[in-house]
């Protein structure tokens, strides 16, 4: 049997639900370009086997993604994904990755820790949505 | 019989051991098709509460009726309820080939391929004397015997408590996907509640032998808040929100309640619950128990 594209990892000390977090992964999954349109998404009995967690858990996540039009059950073969969410964005990716490598040099450079730069992007990122929004 | 009876159905179940209270006037449904975690401290009544439920112990008090018929009524009910008791207990003198041949024999409905497979997966030697098995090997094997009469209800006390952290994550896997392919209704009681929040879609509440609250677990975390405010604000609340528990600082009030609806008070903020936080809020609670059973989505 061929194993799925992906595995979930689940937190149970983040306080956000199972289900959402397994929506949540395979969102980002599409996003990153890891999942593409036509793929399979593992069975509900090899994500219970890997993660171990209800199995009602995970056809809850799958239905969610079925509602957001992100992934289709196909009767006896299982769920595959039925639209991508890179995009033309993933283009682009390499460049902002490596750019936002050179800044996180910098960062570290300038004595910054891990925390102070997750908060210092996180307030900057808030504060360019609200200007967005303005 | 209707294919939704529930699994387990209590009226005013209480359970007396000479003066001590066990369980206290108990009203719980609990349907089938789900994966229910029985949470609780010790004492709180979980044992005995399984241990009705297989026949083992008949009630004091008030009725408790297990997929439509009476707990241990004949063999017919026997045959729909498997039962894995605390510490999964084997006969150390017997082989692993020997209580799979008791499990046949004593089973009309065993499914021996099944048991078979169980035991090649886990690495279990037919041949080996079920005493000398690891904590972990142990309880597989006991879990097999339960499972092999491919009962509609497994009844599971503290199945991981004794196991350490990587037997428990195997042992929870492996009942995950006996419950994805099988589907028996699961029971299973825990003080454990990060496991109980990975496996459970259903839990039961007990304290001091009632129950505290039981129902959904998605659909109790929907309906429930953490609300923080200055110590200065009222704890009052608008109809149709209840508040399960209260802590206070200096400068501080946090209230966990049930709502029926989105906080609006500009004075409180509001986040969502874990469902850790909430089983606590519910076991230390006090508050009259039978009006806290009833908790719809």
């Amino acid at each position: 049997m061929e194993f799925g594209v992906i595995e979930f990892r689940i937190d149970t000390h983040s306080g956000v639900a199972p289900y959402r977090q397994i929506v949540q992964q395979v969102r980002q999954a599409l996003r990153l370009g890891l999942l593409e349109e036509g793929d399979q998404l593992p069975t509900v009995k090899e994500v219970v086997a890997q993660v171990a967690i209800n199995p009602n858990t995970v056809l809850k996540a799958y239905r969610e993604l079925e509602h957001e039009g992100l992934a289709a059950g196909r009767p006896g073969l299982g769920t595959f994904v039925t639209r991508s969410l890179a995009d033309g964005s993933l283009g682009a990716h390499k460049a902002l990755a490596a750019e936002l490598g050179r800044w996180l040099q910098k960062a570290r450079r300038a004595g910054l820790d891990d925390d102070s730069i997750a908060a210092l992007f996180e307030r900057t990122f808030r504060a360019s949505m609200n200007e967005d929004v303005a | 019989m209707s294919t939704n009876t529930n699994a387990i159905e209590t009226e005013r179940l209480s359970k007396r051991y000479g003066r001590r209270t066990a369980l206290d006037d108990c009203t719980v449904a609990i349907p089938t098709g789900h994966v229910v975690g029985l949470v609780g401290a010790n004492g709180a009544g979980k044992s005995t509460l399984l241990q009705l439920a297989v026949g083992l112990l008949e009630p004091t008090d008030g009725t408790i009726t297990v997929l439509g018929g009476r707990p241990g009524a004949g063999p017919a009910q026997l045959a729909r309820v498997g039962f894995l008791a605390q510490d999964a207990p084997v006969y150390g003198n017997l082989t692993v080939g020997d209580h799979l041949q008791l499990g046949e024999r004593l089973n009309p409905g065993w499914d021996r391929a099944l048991a078979r497979r169980r035991i090649e997966r886990f690495g279990l030697d037919p041949r080996q004397r079920a005493g000398r098995l690891s904590g972990g090997q142990r309880s597989q094997l006991a879990l097999t015997i339960a499972i092999g009469k491919r009962p509609e209800l497994l009844l599971l006390d503290e199945p991981v408590a004794s196991l350490d952290p990587l037997a428990r994550r195997e042992f929870l896997a492996d009942l995950m996907q006996l419950a994805a392919e099988h589907q028996p209704t699961v029971v299973l009681s825990s003080h454990l509640l990060s496991d109980v929040e990975r496996v459970c879609d259903h839990v039961v509440v007990l304290a001091g032998g009632r129950v505290r609250v039981a129902g959904d677990v998605d659909d109790l975390l929907a309906s429930h808040k953490v609300l923080t405010g200055a110590r200065t604000v009222s704890t009052a609340l608008p109809p149709g929100q209840t508040a399960i528990s209260a802590s206070h600082t200096d400068r501080q009030t946090t209230l966990l309640i049930r709502t029926a609806g989105p906080v609006h008070d500009p004075r409180w903020q509001v986040s969502d619950v874990g469902l850790e936080e909430l089983v606590l809020a519910y076991m230390s609670a006090d508050v009259p128990a039978r009006s806290l059973a009833a908790v719809g989505p």
